[in-house]
């Protein structure tokens, strides 16, 4: 298997400028220092609170913003010096899905109309593009006379399936899943879950799946990274980080999460106090310190760094949480 | 010792819409009993936020139509005026939102808007605000006493939704009903909320009426709940008996949707269609047309309330042997 | 299901008393604009087609004013100005402010800045007077002042259209259209515009009366339309003369401007009413 995305000491860092009248400009940075890799046909869950900067690093991904450090190799193509050539074929085989299902799609166009769209912009003829809308109709399980229906006539789900549909049109390689199922009810995001996990065996897709929802990652991904304040502080199997996470954050996550079966109750859990703060203007040491209960002055002296603890098990800790086996 | 604070008794409420109808809520039958959690869970449409607001006679006005009781310590509250709706709304029972920016007057600290509700009690300023301050501490609020003077504006989520707490525990309502507290919230700061609620319950003795699409929610906290679906209350009873021994298959299935495995142990259960939008009342159950297990007097009758135990009850003709096998 | 929602679009519109009365009202206006040649019983030019000052009779319903001319003729032929003012000066404002709007919203940074400037810049300077400063500059004439009136006052389309562009950007759709390589002409005409439209109708609606009077007032001034053109502007600064001994001259071209602006302001509320979901809710 080979990658088939890797990032790079990868950074996004903006400038915001602070107040009207003073000059000094603070810098965000909502992307600091990511480098993980995925390997063709893998799942790989995304997980982080608001302000990770889980969705900027897929923006930086699809080129809707220019990363300010590192680089990105996707499927071969260099991103910090792609070429035109390059990154046509980037926006062929890179798609995406959003969140909110109502604005997925265009309100004034069809949803023919809609899938057709990325076909008609590569250059597909009209006649083929109106066939492979049909296509992936099928595909997503959707009935086709929806085809002349505008978005406000469908359903959240029925609306989140278009979308894949749309994403399927240019035979993608990687699709860059944006909580796709955050604003569906729990049993539509089962059938999206499940479509996605069937349209991937058909196509052999590479899935990066962006979500705050741990519960859904560890059904879905078989690799997981996780993020806090624009930095990678855990990264590895789904399972073993969800048996055994090193990063006391990671640790604190999965106790927060929500249980799905009242038995549960009684687990051995520590609620994380505070909250995340602000990206902007952080200084040298973890970022997660002042919530940390491990934390001792060194981690506020100096950034950790990535260590392996297990095989393909990366952590950015300078205590990762041992465990006796 | 139970003691029933909240009683809905055949409760409807339908909405006139273009050609008819439209039943948003449909006989609804519940209590929720002193110091105890109860959740109300369903998908978006199901009627949950219909029912909590008619309570506190919070519906938009104008194109509803209610009928039924909603009995609050045995009174009812939908024979009261305004004014004494006024009165007990707030001080009795207490009501908190996805979004507490929407509730929160943005130009005054928000130390001074909790304080506000004690005032009202005849209490000194000073000692009012002493009471603000504890009250931020019962929520956790980091730094109680600095935080008390920010704004809205200058708190996180979670903070906001802790502000809105303290001032519902300001006039220490016996009922507090919350309308997808955490939704808006991340994971962690999701938790800490949580278990703020689960201390009031301890401490204060609040009923809480926690309305949720979240299921996480309500197996971390509540003690019962009933599960809502097109605008009537499939199933309700003890919340170890809905997770574990489900009688309606509405109820199991969505229990089968949760993705509480991995991958590997197969995909999870989903459910055909989607909510119908029920115009007119003919009878039938509203699940029919969902129901892998649906029979021909399913869409001929409606179910009526049958109890497995005291305190489990659920609409289905099938006695809950629907997909025992599965 | 489309054609059902045109259906209940018809059906709101029919329902809505404002947008009603200000449409037959303007129907008229346009009924009476194309078929004037018809309905007027002289030309607007033709002199002595009675005696001078002739007060409002049963021949010459609107009287006549200094030059024997029949006032109703005259009024009747000003309709096709003043729609034209109306048309010309929309399609002026909305191509410069829309574009700008877009521009602004869609690439921000200092192309947002440079406009935006110049966007508050011609709200900063009294428009009457700018616009006089404008027609000095490129002539007297009708057509002039319209344009004259566009440059000044596309500036409340722009800051609206900027404002929305800026949300509409932001929206999954764009950036989905974004990430499988749209042009940024595409993103802004396809994607974004008709998204822009409804909030636009509105605000053409809303800003047509204030067009049509603004010219009007350069008319009035001296700086529009030229004699012996029917423009109603011209003809109330002509009738201010003989306001005193042959008020009809400005009356009843005043009731005209009032009739057509008073359409304008109906319809646009009604137009308001209808598209704008704020403004339904309430």
């Amino acid at each position: 298997m080979s990658n088939m995305v890797e990032l790079i000491d990868l950074q996004k860092h903006f400038a915001v400028s602070n107040g009207l009248f003073r000059q000094s400009k603070r810098t965000v940075k909502a992307v600091d220092n990511i480098s993980f890799s995925v390997q063709e046909g893998e799942i790989v869950g995304i997980v982080g609170e608001s302000g990770s900067g889980k969705t900027t690093l897929a923006r930086v991904m699809l080129s809707l913003t220019k990363m300010t450090g590192g680089n990105v190799i996707i499927d071969g193509v260099d991103l910090s010096r792609a070429t035109k050539k390059d990154m046509e074929k980037l926006h062929r085989e890179i798609a995406v899905v959003f969140q909110d299902p109502a604005s997925n799609l265009n309100p004034r166009e069809t949803l023919e109309s809609s899938i057709m769209r990325p076909m008609i912009i590569h250059g597909v003829p009209r006649s083929k593009a109106r066939e492979k809308a049909r296509e992936v109709m099928e595909m997503v399980k959707m009935d086709l006379r929806y085809l002349d229906s505008f978005p406000h006539q469908l359903s959240g789900g029925q609306l989140q399936r278009i979308a894949i549909a749309r994403a399927l049109a240019l035979s993608p390689k990687i699709m860059i899943l944006d909580e796709p199922t955050s604003a569906l009810d729990v049993s539509v995001q089962a059938q999206i879950l499940n479509l996605l996990l069937d349209l991937r065996e058909q196509m052999n897709l590479t899935y990066m799946i962006i979500t705050h929802d741990l519960n859904v990652i560890r059904y879905v991904s078989s690799k997981m990274a996780v993020m806090y304040l624009g930095q990678l502080i855990e990264f590895g199997d789904t399972e073993t980080i969800c048996d055994r996470p090193a990063h006391p954050y990671t640790k604190g996550l999965m106790d927060a999460a929500p249980i799905l079966d009242p038995a549960d109750r009684g687990r051995e859990k520590e609620i994380m106090k505070g909250d995340p703060g602000s990206l902007i203007d952080l200084e040298i040491g973890c970022r997660f310190y002042a919530r940390c209960k491990y934390a001792t002055p060194e981690c506020k002296e100096r950034d950790p760094e990535n260590r392996i603890v297990e095989d393909g098990h990366q952590v950015a800790c300078i205590h990762p949480l041992k465990y006796s086996s | 010792m139970k003691e029933e604070l909240l009683k809905l008794e055949h409760l409807s409420i339908d909405y006139k819409v273009k050609g008819g109808y439209l039943s948003a809520v449909h006989d609804v039958n519940l209590s929720v009993n002193k110091g105890e959690i109860f959740a109300v869970v369903g998908e978006s449409g199901c009627g949950k936020s219909t029912v909590a607001h008619s309570i506190m006679a919070l519906l938009p006005g104008g194109n509803e139509h209610i009928e039924g009781k909603i009995l609050f310590n045995g009174q009812d509250l939908r024979t009261l005026s305004k004014k004494d709706m006024e009165k007990i709304r707030g001080r009795h029972i207490g009501m908190i939102f996805q979004n507490p920016l929407d509730s929160l007057n943005p130009v005054y600290k928000t130390g001074s808007q909790v304080q506000e509700g004690i005032l009202l009690d005849g209490i000194g300023k000073a000692e009012a605000w002493q009471k603000v301050i504890e009250l931020y501490k019962d929520v956790k609020m980091p730094d109680a006493e600095e935080r008390a003077h920010s704004f809205p504006h200058e708190m996180s989520g979670g903070m906001r939704q802790r502000v809105m707490i303290a001032m519902m525990l300001a006039r220490n309502p016996a009922l507090l009903i919350a309308d997808e507290p955490t939704t808006a919230l991340d994971v962690t700061i999701e938790a800490q909320i949580l278990e703020i609620i689960k201390d009031l319950k301890k401490t204060y003795n609040t009923a809480i009426m926690l309305i949720t699409h979240n299921f996480g929610l309500v197996a971390e906290v509540a003690d019962r709940i009933a599960v809502m679906y097109a605008g009537e209350v499939i199933e309700y009873g003890d919340v170890f008996e809905i997770f574990h021994n489900a009688k309606h298959p509405y109820t199991r299935l969505l229990m089968k949707a949760l993705p509480r495995k991995t991958q590997k142990e197969g995909r999870l259960q989903t459910i055909d269609g989607s909510v119908p939008r029920i115009l007119d009342k003919k009878p039938g159950c509203r699940f029919a047309n969902r129901c892998p297990y649906a029979m021909e007097r399913c869409s001929l009758e409606t179910p009526e309330e049958t109890f497995a135990a005291e305190t489990h009850m659920y609409r289905c003709f099938l006695a809950g042997q629907a997909g025992r096998e599965a | 299901m489309n054609g059902n929602k045109s259906k209940e679009t018809l059906l709101s519109c029919l329902k809505n008393i404002n947008f009603m009365v200000g449409f037959l009202m303007l129907l008229s206006v346009l009924l009476v604009a194309v078929f004037a040649d018809q309905i007027a019983p002289y030309g607007f030019t033709d002199q002595g087609v009675g005696p001078r000052f002739t007060p409002p009779n049963g021949e010459f319903l609107f009287g006549t004013d200094e030059l024997g001319r029949d006032v109703l003729s005259r009024v009747i032929h000003g309709t096709r100005l003043t729609l034209w003012v109306a048309v010309l000066g929309a399609s002026l404002q909305l191509v410069i402010g829309v574009t700008v709007g877009l521009i602004c919203g869609y690439f921000g940074k200092w192309v947002d800045k440079f406009f935006s400037f110049l966007t508050d810049l011609t709200w900063c300077i009294p428009s009457t007077i700018l616009a006089l400063a404008v027609v000095t500059i490129m002539g007297k004439g009708l057509t002039n002042s319209v344009i004259a009136i566009a440059m000044v006052c596309w500036a409340s389309y722009a800051r609206p259209v900027r404002a929305k562009t800026m949300s509409i950007k932001t929206m999954a759709f764009v950036e989905t259209g974004a990430a499988f390589g749209e042009s940024s002409v595409a993103l802004m005409f396809r994607y974004i515009l008709p998204n822009v439209v409804p909030a636009l109708i509105v605000m053409v609606s809303t800003t047509l009366p204030a067009t049509i009077l603004s010219t009007t007032t350069l008319s009035f001034l001296g700086l529009g339309s030229q004699a012996p053109s029917p423009d109603w502007g011209l003809a109330l600064s002509n009738g201010i003369n003989y306001i005193g001994s042959a008020p009809w001259l400005s009356i009843f071209p005043g009731i005209a401007l009032v009739y057509t602006v008073l359409g304008f302001s109906l319809l646009g509320e009604g137009v308001r009413d209808i598209l704008d979901p704020h403004m339904k809710s309430q």
